[in-house]
């Protein structure tokens, strides 16, 4: 699809699964990507949802913005709810309770429901080898809570737990690799995804629903208010994520890794931390660092692309 | 024909969760809970149980694949201990609170530290007010009979509740019994099948675990209260027709040789049998004692509590779990809180004892009967927080 982006957007269904009328930050770009991945799964699908600003924003007891079924249980274990789901479903299903519609099921949670407190479970999961998604919606730090740093928070960036001050800049510890543990699960499909890119990111969660088994799509998810932008900069600052090689787009298909938005030539990195006030106090050479980092972690996933 | 065979309890128990024909069991090891659910691992891979049996990495993980499982409307079973129950903690009360009607077998050991594996009430009071209806059984065969009750009650659309089957760890769990099995027609007569109230569906989408705004919340607490408390009609009922399906009947508050008793020996667990040969020898010797078993912890049975102490003058309660600077062990507290308000009353002699597996014997329950008639001899008043820990060195 991505070669036919002039027409993409016919291709795309205008039914929506996650209503309109949540009550996100202006400018989220989460609940952005929440709503492609809905339109990608359609229907037939059960979702359980960790904690988080999604939760939240979402499903205001008596109000709910799902129209596919979805359960929120605690903040660590959605996919441990979101695979007792499949399971029961297998169960039911086996013994003729259920017909088999292909239901998919999808567990989500946040950068701190995932790779934090989360970790566990999502591990559990991915090893016991259920039919299942897991969709980390990556803002970077624990925006529901108001802005704390998770080890998803990039290097340098300001939070309210890892504060800029005389001493210290920002965030003092390199973004942790989700999706490369995800993959070292041997599990058969692991994707990023960002809501910039939202043709690759449908076609990537309709491929996680073909899988057969585990699947982990990770999607760098702006967050204005916690990023320190104006709203109308989501989108573009995603993009530049991209462009500057600090969020590469890529699959991991049965092992195969695939760079699927291609960036011949990467943008300096200050391209994409100038306009955000979490890296506005970073100096040239703090800027510098970052660049050697991201030049070098896109040297080793082009050379798996290549193997 | 029902059968009557010689079985370790924990075997038997995981056979009448197959007879429910669960759907799907996560589990976690732990002391002593494992041989329920080695049990049904060994069901499954055999093709004796068609079921999900999802082995998970924590308990924390068990008790969230029972939610996710229980509300696809699957009858969904797991079982615990001790620490597997302090770490699946949070979601023990959120299950009922999305009144999701999952069944627990808890093989009651002492909560950590210093770290045991043996057997008293310390995990189950840590949950007590998690929402979750909660018996107790006294031995293998109680234990059987409950697993089946526990579905039945738990899964009655107008309850909805999980269901916590309390057994004692190591006393119970891994003893062989004479235990009498059910056949399928007394299965198929008791159980209905799982019909759940809201589902997980695709084609009919229901949003769970909404969160509750201040203006909300405190009307789903009242709710979940009334909720627990409307069980009782079921849970009592549930026990008639066991009595009429099995012969075997059970009460929320059970009493043996009660009758005429000045003094009463009050029990939860395996204890209750020891005690019933304390006050066999006690009654052998003309001591005017009886004995009060409590099984149904929650919804608290205050009713026949106080009905069953009506003339009883000393009521010695045995607490196998403490509150540190309280008021008293979490059973003797109750029954205070159950009979302040009543005329006649008896003092409440509460002891602390059998922690983490230390042994108490019939002997152990005379000497504590002795010690509560010279309180009482010597004219000093009972206080209401007084407790007293039996049979610790000093």
């Amino acid at each position: 699809m991505e070669s036919l982006n002039v027409y993409a957007s016919r291709l795309v269904t205008k039914r929506e699964h996650f209503a309109p009328g949540h009550r996100a930050c202006q400018g989220c770009a989460e609940a952005l990507a929440v709503r492609l991945v809905a339109k990608a799964l359609g229907q037939n699908v059960v979702v359980a949802s960790a904690t988080g600003c999604m939760e939240i924003i979402s499903t205001p007891f008596p109000f709910t913005n799902w129209r596919v079924p979805w359960i929120h249980v605690a903040f660590e274990n959605a996919a441990a709810v979101a695979t007792g789901a499949e399971g029961a479903y297998r169960a039911l299903v086996r013994k003729g309770a259920l017909p088999e519609k292909g239901t998919v099921f999808l567990g989500m949670g946040g950068d701190g429901g995932t790779s934090d407190i989360g970790l566990q479970a999502l591990s559990g999961a991915f090893e016991r080898g259920h039919r299942f998604i897991y969709v980390c919606y990556d803002n970077e730090a624990y925006m529901n809570t108001g802005v704390q740093r998770s080890s998803g928070t990039p290097f340098g960036a300001s939070t309210t737990t890892s504060p800029a001050g005389k001493l210290k800049a920002g965030q003092v510890t390199w973004k942790k690799n989700m999706p490369e543990i995800a993959a070292a699960h041997g599990i058969p499909y692991v994707a990023t995804a960002c809501s910039s890119y939202p043709f690759d990111l449908m076609k990537k969660v309709e491929k996680a629903a073909k899988a057969g088994g585990p699947a982990y799509i990770h999607i760098l998810s702006v967050c204005p208010t916690g990023w320190g932008l104006p709203s109308e900069k989501a989108i573009w600052i995603g993009r530049l994520a991209v462009e500057t090689g600090v969020f590469p787009l890529y699959e991991v298909e049965q092992g195969r890794y695939r760079i699927t938005v291609d960036v011949p030539a990467q943008r300096p990195v200050g391209d994409y931390l100038k306009p955000q006030g979490r890296f506005r106090h970073l100096t040239p050479e703090i800027v510098e660092q970052i660049q050697t980092r991201v030049t070098a972690e896109w040297e080793k996933l082009r050379a798996k692309t290549a193997l | 024909m029902p059968k009557r065979i010689g079985i370790e309890n924990s075997i038997a128990a995981a056979d009448a969760v197959a007879m429910a024909n669960v759907d799907v069991v996560a589990a976690y090891p732990i002391t002593p809970q494992t041989h329920i659910v080695e049990h049904l691992a060994e069901l499954v891979a055999d093709g004796e149980l068609d079921a999900e049996f999802i082995p998970v990495e924590s308990e924390h993980s068990a008790m969230s694949v029972c939610c996710g499982s229980s509300a696809m409307g699957a009858r969904t079973f797991t079982c615990t201990s001790a620490q597997g129950l302090a770490l699946m903690n949070e979601i023990v009360f959120i299950a009922a609170s999305l009144r999701l009607p999952i069944v627990m077998i808890l093989a009651n050991r002492s909560l950590s530290g210093p770290l045991s594996i043996w057997n008293d009430h310390t995990d189950v009071m840590s949950v007590r007010d998690c929402g979750w209806i909660q018996v107790f059984a006294d031995n293998g065969q109680e234990l059987f009979d409950h697993v089946l009750y526990a579905f039945r009650v738990a899964e009655d659309p107008t309850v909805s509740i999980p269901v916590m089957i309390n057994i004692d760890g190591f006393i119970v769990t891994h003893v062989i019994e004479a235990i009498e099995y059910w056949d399928k027609e007394q299965v198929a007569r008791y159980l209905p099948a799982f019909k759940p109230v809201n589902v997980l569906n695709p084609d009919a989408p229901v949003t769970f675990g909404a969160f509750g705004i201040p203006n909300i919340f405190s009307e789903t607490k009242k709710a979940q209260d009334a909720a627990l408390l409307a069980s009782k009609p079921v849970i009592m009922k549930a026990w008639d027709e066991l009595a009429k399906v099995t012969g075997r009947s059970y009460k929320p508050v059970e009493t043996y040789k009660l009758d005429g008793a000045e003094t009463a020996i009050l029990t939860m667990g395996s204890f209750g049998e020891t005690a019933s040969i304390a006050v066999d020898r006690l009654r052998a010797q003309g001591k005017a004692v009886g004995q009060i078993r409590l099984r149904l912890w929650r919804p608290f049975p205050f009713d026949e509590i106080r009905e069953a102490v009506k003339g009883v003058k000393k009521l010695i309660v045995i607490d196998r779990a403490i509150s540190y600077g309280g008021p008293g062990g979490p059973v003797a507290s109750e029954i205070r809180a159950a009979l302040y308000h009543e005329q006649q009353r008896p003092a409440v002699v509460n002891f602390l004892a059998g922690f983490a597996g230390r042994d108490v014997t019939p002997e152990d329950f005379i000497a504590m009967y002795g010690t509560t008639e010279t309180l009482a001899a010597g004219g000093a008043p009972i206080r209401q927080e007084d407790y007293l820990f039996y049979g610790v060195r000093e």
